[in-house]
This record gives C-alpha cells, sequence and structure tokens, in this order.
C-alpha cells in the first residue's frame, strides 16, 4: 500500500466528512498543514488527533505519559524545517555549531517541498536535504515545539533558551545557546457563507492534501482567493487529474498589471508564473472576482463568484481558496520577540529583538522561496558566531542582495494582494467566523475587542487558538490578536506534567 | 444625568452582583468597568458554586449564595452553561475517610443534602479516577458555570431595570461618595468598592492580597468525569498561607472540556506561566486520575484571587470614608459568593436586615497577625 496521510486516504475513500463540529456541521480538511484542526478525529484509539498529519496505517503504540523526558543541547536550535530553516541549520551546523532541527511534520521541506516520508523529496528540495543530512546537524520530525523560554540576558547561562518539544505525549527538552525561528507562514483564510463546508479547502491546503497523497482526478475544481500562489495550485491541481473551472483572484486587474511589472525585476519569477499558466491553459483566470457563497448540504456542491456586480455560479466539488499567507509568530511572540504588523522584527543578521534569537524567511513578513533560503543562511551564520567573520564576502553579498530583492517584492505583493474592504460584505451575521467553536459573525460582532469576544463567545478558545479567526476577526474589525500561551499547540496533559524546571 | 444612588466601580462578578442586587431593590445604579465586565479574575475563574464548610461565616455566606444562584437558575441563559454537577470531596485514605464523616455531619446537621460514598461507590461515580480510593463525600446541590458570561448576565439584568454600565471608565480614587476617572468624576449617594485584587488601590488599607492560580482546560472529552472533583486536602491547600500550594481539582465543563487546577502562590502580580508549579498541580491530578496524561491540554491561564488575611471576603460599610463600601477579597470564591454579597451590600446601604449575619465580613473587623509571607 502507498503511504499517506489519514486525511488523504479518506478523501480518496469518498469520505470527506471527518468529524462534526460543535453544532453538529460536517466538517472536513481546510488547511491540510496541522494548523486548523478541523480534521481532527479519533485515529488509533486517540481523539482529536490531526488527520492531515498522521500517516495511514503507522498507528504509532500509543506513548505512555513517560517520567522521562528526551533532553538535548545544543549550540543553535532551528523551529521548522521548510527552507529557511534547512538553509539555517546547514550554515550553522558547517560551521560547526551543533544544531537541531525541529519540524512538526512527518518529512521536512516545509510546505513548499511537503513530501510524504520515505518518498523521495522533490527536485527543488534534493540539494538542500542532501547538504543537510552531510552538515552534522540533527533532524528531529514530527516534533511540535509548544512551549519555551529565555533566561535572562543577565544571567548569560550556557544554555540561554529552552524548547519544549511534543510528540503524541512524549516531551522533547531542548536547550540551546541561540534560537532560529523558521516558523513559515500559514494560509490566511477568510469566512463567507458555506466556507465550513467539506471540500472548501486552502488553496495550499488542496495542494498540500495531493501532495500528501490525496486523488484530486475527475475533481471538478475552483481556485480562488488571492496571491501568487493561486496560479501554481491551480496548475497543480490540473496535473493532478482535476479539472479547474475557474482561477478566481479578488485583486484588480490593475494592481496586478503593476505587479506583474515589479516582477519584471525578477525574470525568473516571471518564468515560473508563465510556465503555470500554460501548464492549466484551458482554466480561464479572472482578476477582481471573489467567492460570495459556497453551496452544498454535506460538503461543496457550487461556489457563487462575484465581482462585485454580477454574480455567477459554477459547480464544483472542491473549492480551494486562500487569501495569502500569514506569518507563524506565535513562537517569536511567546520569546518576547518584538512583531510589526504580524511580522517579527528582524535586523541585517536577522537577530530579533531579544538577542540570541533570529527569525528567518516567512515569519519576518511573506516573501517567498528565494528569500527564505537567503534569510536562513544569513541567520544560520549568523547564530553560529560566523557572520561578522564573512561579511563583505561575496557569499554574504549575495545573501544580501537576494534578500533585499525578496523583501521588494514582499512589499509589492502586499500591497497587491491586500484583500479588498468588500469581502467583509460577503459574511453574514449567520457566517460562522470561529470554526472551532462554531461562532458567528452576529455575536462576535457584539464585542470590542479579541479578548472580549474570546471570553465572551468563545471565538479563538479551541484548538486552533486563535489561528484562523484571529487574522479574520483582524481583518474584519482591525482586532489585534490576543495574548500568546503556551502551549503553543495542544499538547497532551502528560507532558506539561513533566515540564518542570529541573528537568532539562 | 442626576447622580444615581449606587456607583458600583468594577463590573466583575461581585461587582455585577451587587449591581443586580441594588437594581432589584429599586435603586439607580451606575457600574463602571476599566476594562469590559468580567475581563479580571472573574475571567480566570473555574466557576464552581460550592458550599464551603471551613467555617461558620464561609458556610453561611456560601450556602445562602448557592440558594441565590439555585433561585436564579431557571433564568439563566445557555451560554452561562449552569450545571448542577455537584462536587465529590475525595478521600484518598482512611485517615480521610475520617475527615468525610466529619464533614458530612456538618453539612446534614445544618440542612446540606450530602452522601457518603465508599470507594467502590467512588469508583462507580467517577471511572475516570484511579481505583483505590478510601471514599468520597457528595454534595449533589454544588453546581458549575460559566463566571464571564454569567457576570454580564447579572449585569445584564441590573440594565434591563436601569442600570448604566460604563465600559473602558477606568476609576483611579475614592473619596467616600465622589469617584474620579481618567474621565473625569463622578458622585452618587454611596459608592460600592468591588475591585478585587485592585481594590486596595482604590481604598488603602484593605487587606487584599492577590493569589496568583493556575488552570488548564483540555479539548472536548464528554462523560470524563461528571462531578467537579476536589481532593479533600484542597481545604489545606487554600488556607495554608504557605507562599505555594497545590490541589487536585478537576471540572466537567458544559462543553465536554476537562478545566484543572488548583494551584496558590504569593508571588505579586506577575502574569507569567510558572511551569515548575504548573507541573506540580498536574502531577497531583495525575495521581487522582492517571487518564488525564492522554487528554489534548488547550490552554493554560493564570488568575489573582484576592486574598484576605482570615479567608473572608469584605463586604459592607468602610467606616474611615462615609458613603464608601466594600465588596472584595473574595478569594477563590467569587463566583460562589457573589449573588450574596450584593444582597449583604444592597442591605447595608439600604439599612435593612440581612438574612445572615454580616459581621464576620465587615471590612473594618480585626484580622489575625499578617502571617503570610508576602504581607
Amino acid at each position: 500500500m502507498r503511504e499517506l496521510t489519514v486525511a488523504a486516504a479518506l478523501e480518496n475513500a469518498g469520505r470527506s466528512i471527518l468529524r462534526r463540529s460543535v453544532s453538529g456541521e460536517p466538517r472536513g480538511v481546510l488547511c491540510a498543514m496541522g494548523v486548523c484542526f478541523e480534521c481532527r478525529m479519533d485515529i488509533g484509539g486517540v481523539p482529536h488527533r490531526r488527520a492531515c498529519m498522521e500517516m495511514e496505517g503507522s498507528r504509532r503504540p500509543a506513548v505512555d505519559p513517560r517520567e522521562q523526558v528526551d533532553e538535548v543541547e545544543c549550540d543553535v536550535a532551528v523551529v521548522g524545517a521548510g527552507p529557511a530553516g534547512i538553509a539555517a541549520a546547514c550554515r550553522a551546523a558547517e560551521a560547526g555549531a551543533r544544531t537541531v532541527l525541529l519540524d512538526e511534520n512527518p518529512a521536512p521541506g516545509g510546505q513548499i517541498h511537503r513530501h510524504l516520508p520515505g518518498q523521495p523529496a522533490p527536485e527543488g528540495a534534493r540539494a538542500w536535504l542532501e547538504r543537510l543530512a552531510a552538515s552534522g546537524a540533527e533532524l528531529r520530525s514530527g516534533w511540535s515545539v509548544v512551549d519555551a523560554d529565555a533566561a535572562a540576558e543577565s544571567s548569560s547561562p550556557r544554555f540561554r533558551f529552552r524548547l519544549f518539544a511534543e510528540d503524541d505525549g512524549a516531551l522533547l527538552s531542548v536547550r540551546a545557546s541561540r534560537v532560529v525561528l523558521a516558523t513559515g507562514a500559514r494560509e490566511l483564510f477568510l469566512p463567507f457563507p458555506g466556507w465550513t463546508l467539506p471540500g472548501v479547502m486552502g488553496a495550499g491546503g488542496a495542494q498540500a492534501m495531493a501532495k500528501m497523497g490525496a486523488d484530486f482526478r475527475g475533481r471538478s475544481a475552483v481556485v480562488a482567493g488571492s496571491g501568487p500562489l493561486l496560479l501554481p495550485v491551480a496548475a497543480y491541481l490540473e496535473k493532478a487529474g482535476a479539472e479547474v473551472a475557474l482561477v478566481a483572484e479578488q485583486a484588480g486587474l490593475l494592481g496586478l498589471a503593476r505587479f506583474a511589472a515589479e516582477l519584471s525585476l525578477f525574470p525568473g519569477k516571471l518564468l515560473e508564473a508563465a510556465r503555470y499558466r500554460g501548464g492549466f491553459f484551458p482554466a480561464p483566470y479572472r482578476t477582481g472576482t471573489w467567492i460570495a457563497q459556497a453551496h452544498g448540504r454535506e460538503r461543496v456542491e457550487a461556489v457563487t463568484l462575484t465581482d462585485g456586480r454580477d454574480d455567477f455560479t459554477l459547480d464544483c466539488d472542491l473549492a480551494a481558496v486562500g487569501y495569502g499567507l500569514v506569518p507563524n509568530a506565535e513562537l517569536a511572540r511567546l520569546l518576547g520577540c518584538e512583531t510589526d504588523r504580524g511580522a517579527v522584527v528582524a535586523d541585517t543578521s536577522q537577530e530579533t529583538s531579544v538577542p540570541g534569537v533570529f527569525a528567518a524567511g516567512e515569519p519576518c513578513g511573506v516573501a517567498g522561496l528565494d528569500n527564505a533560503i537567503a534569510e536562513g543562511e544569513i541567520a544560520g551564520l549568523a547564530a553560529a558566531g560566523r557572520l561578522d567573520n564573512e561579511t563583505g564576502t561575496a557569499e554574504v553579498r549575495r545573501l544580501s542582495r537576494a534578500r533585499a530583492r525578496g523583501r521588494r517584492l514582499a512589499a509589492a505583493m502586499e500591497s497587491v494582494f491586500r484583500p479588498r474592504a468588500e469581502l467583509a460584505a460577503a459574511v453574514r451575521a449567520d457566517t460562522i467566523v470561529c470554526r472551532c467553536e462554531d461562532v458567528r459573525l452576529s455575536s462576535i460582532a457584539r464585542a470590542a475587542g479579541a479578548r472580549e469576544a474570546k471570553l465572551a463567545t468563545r471565538a479563538g478558545m479551541g484548538p486552533c487558538q486563535g489561528r484562523v479567526c484571529g487574522p479574520a476577526l483582524e481583518f474584519l474589525f482591525g482586532w489585534d490578536s490576543d495574548t500568546v500561551r503556551p502551549p503553543l499547540k495542544p499538547a497532551a496533559l502528560g507532558s506539561l506534567a513533566m515540564m518542570t524546571e529541573d528537568s532539562a | 444625568m442626576p447622580a444615581p444612588d449606587v456607583l458600583v466601580v468594577g463590573a466583575g462578578i461581585v461587582g455585577a452582583a451587587c449591581a443586580e442586587a441594588l437594581t432589584a431593590a429599586g435603586l439607580s445604579v451606575e457600574i463602571l468597568e476599566s476594562r469590559f465586565a468580567g475581563g479580571g479574575a472573574t475571567a480566570a475563574a473555574m466557576g464552581h458554586v460550592v458550599v464551603m464548610d471551613d467555617s461558620e461565616a464561609q458556610f453561611a455566606l456560601t450556602s445562602l449564595s448557592r440558594r441565590l444562584w439555585v433561585e436564579m437558575a431557571p433564568e439563566i441563559p445557555r451560554d452561562c452553561e449552569d450545571e448542577e454537577t455537584g462536587t465529590l470531596w475525595i478521600a484518598e485514605d482512611e485517615e480521610e475517610r475520617t475527615h468525610v464523616r466529619r464533614k458530612a455531619a456538618f453539612y446534614r446537621q445544618r440542612g446540606v443534602e450530602v452522601e457518603e460514598l465508599s470507594g467502590e461507590d467512588v469508583a462507580r461515580a467517577e471511572p475516570s479516577l484511579r481505583p483505590g480510593l478510601a471514599g468520597a463525600l457528595r454534595v449533589p446541590g454544588d453546581r458549575v458555570l460559566y463566571p464571564v458570561n454569567a457576570a454580564r448576565w447579572l449585569l445584564e439584568r441590573a440594565v434591563a431595570r436601569g442600570a448604566v454600565r460604563r465600559e473602558g471608565v477606568e476609576a483611579v480614587a475614592i473619596f467616600g461618595r465622589r469617584v474620579q476617572t481618567r474621565q473625569g468624576s463622578l458622585e452618587a449617594g454611596a459608592v460600592v468598592n468591588a475591585c478585587g485584587v485592585a481594590a486596595p488601590l482604590l481604598t488603602p488599607g484593605l487587606p487584599i492580597a492577590p493569589r496568583k492560580g493556575h488552570l488548564v482546560i483540555t479539548d472536548r472529552y464528554p462523560g470524563f468525569c461528571r462531578h467537579q472533583l476536589v481532593e479533600l486536602g484542597y481545604l489545606k491547600s487554600a488556607h495554608t498561607p504557605s507562599p505555594e500550594s497545590v490541589a487536585f481539582n478537576l471540572q466537567p465543563r458544559a462543553t465536554g472540556q476537562m478545566l484543572l487546577g488548583s494551584s496558590r502562590e504569593f508571588v505579586g502580580l506577575d502574569p507569567s506561566i510558572n511551569r515548575r508549579i504548573r507541573a506540580r498541580m498536574l502531577r497531583r491530578a495525575l495521581e487522582f486520575s492517571p487518564a488525564l496524561a492522554r487528554l489534548s491540554a488547550l490552554r493554560t491561564w493564570v488568575g489573582f484571587r484576592p486574598a484576605t488575611p482570615d479567608n473572608l471576603p469584605l463586604v459592607g460599610r468602610w467606616d474611615a470614608s462615609p458613603g464608601l463600601f466594600v465588596a472584595a477579597g473574595h478569594e477563590g470564591l467569587g463566583i460562589t459568593t457573589a449573588p450574596a454579597t450584593g444582597r449583604l451590600v444592597a442591605d447595608a446601604i439600604l439599612g435593612r436586615q440581612s438574612p445572615i449575619d454580616p459581621a464576620p465580613y465587615a471590612p473594618t473587623r480585626s484580622f489575625p497577625p499578617a502571617d503570610h509571607a508576602h504581607a
């Protein structure tokens, strides 16, 4: 049998309803990246497991609450094994630093190079993964960092930082002198009527499902939302055998034209985009168009799209909808790093406002693959104490140029693909905004801020901890998200019971 | 706008209950809240409505208050998650079993329904507890509710009777019948300081100190336990003025979530999560219910109980400042005792006879010499 995730296996078996929500609605996969917890179900006798993160048939023996904590000490701990984290870990380990790379997913590569464990990695990731294997960095896959702290700078112990990672009841304590946060980004989901129907997934979510073994052959798909991800996602789905009826980009043509002009600065990007465009040539691409509603009883059967004047409805059994990306800044915020409009603030050596904590790639603002690698390399060198020696070398100049290009691109994307205000008008009073707790817009709208809404209506109180509804509430009401508290992701109580000061 | 009869400062559950009782008595009320209603210690609280037996005064206040909650129960809206779960006070060994008998006698003599459970009864009633426990005292009338929404509901009842709610208005000083806020000065016939741990900032001299507690909540596991489960040693934890203590205290929420406490620390208003004491608290819980280890924990938070030297709240006239009344210092029992506190405050302001003797709660009573490490 081919290896695949539980979520993909169920999708292939025709089961798209994975659970019933707290008010009894059918729910299926949304993010497919372990963020939204919509796909949680009883797996191997353990309730609330994420079907998108569990391998079918692996059925790990249930871990008994151990009295023992797995402990690691290192010079550099890197969190997140996407392009930035892999680059950082390679650079740090190659510079002689004892390096540990922690990642929540079953296999390294991040969202862009997501692949099944045991399967060959995608071509773009292979060289880096080989380099990682040769670097001496220790990769720990399947570990979710749930808590972290920093000793006072004045106390200056050898290992100032401690990370706690959790895996189904097992606990890993990592002490480190430096930390690199390469925690990536998640999709921005904005509510619309019907968005909770199974079959409505993230754009990146649908792609992640396909990468993890979902068979979309013969499926009729609409790809919608915003950002440069929509085209590659549509191309990927077509290649996987789905029929893409439409790609709908909410951004207007004018902004896109300006963005394309900006892109000409980056010929590689332009080629890439053209290739994707060619790859699914039959699918029409409409700008200034967005989903107003998804229809269906137990799963999506059609979507109504609008350009603000005219509405039209398309039949589909897969709606891949994402409005761009949101930096994963929770761990940075827990460590006390300064953020600006949701992105971690870092200096030219990628060091955050907390000395010894570096951040690279999307957490610092969504800027894409090349930038993530460049920032990861800089952060890895800096965390290993090598950046100062290398400053001025051709190598570091190259990395700095790549970063500058990436950040320019990020700024252009930010302004072109910012969700238009009309998207908020699609949300009705009875539209669910918090999917974990089924909280509707009308109840949330009575509160004056995210914390009040959370306490009075439960919005953001569920297992995704506001990662889905938080950015939506920011878009709808301009509210800042509530305080970050450990555990950063749900963790077994037994693990928290092992987090004592003397255990590590 | 004419000055109201009473200005209540603080819209936690205690202030909300005061506003509710005062408007029920026909008084005009304004209520000030620096943030939003129920957002302070109320939001951090467990919401266990429980009759306590640690002193006659505590019993009188908690049993009156539980009765008031029961009387309101038919009107309490669903989002307050009010449920009559009952309490199991759990005896670990034979020695604690004798405490169960003593406790049972205390409640029965005062007309509170209780049931003594054997070890086998406990195992049947709560299968997720470890086998071999010695027994328990079941108090079937105790309840659980969701504190934030309960406070907001009490406040809405007051507002429905004409009370004026001002959220986002921070009081900075109280001078008898006048309250200075950041936005200006307000006057009333009487003022109630219901600011919990912040009460001494407005009324210097109130013997209230923050006593920090941690809670952990899990995902939904309906039926994991049915009663609020509390170890008999809880009172020792709550009343020993040691700098730090933990006790097993597990609550089934109406959502199916498990809410787990409790810890007590005197560390000022440090809002950080103390992993060490949280681990101690969880390990204590795992001794009673090893199955908890596999449950998925969603969140941890801390709150600050307004603690007093004799474990009783400060309710009544503050003689040093004519026109000022105090309703604060409820430690970990604010949700239970809010309705009775509201009644006592209304009686004090109106000069009415109270259903229980208010003297033990008088803010001006004498206290045992301070023995808190922090004091």
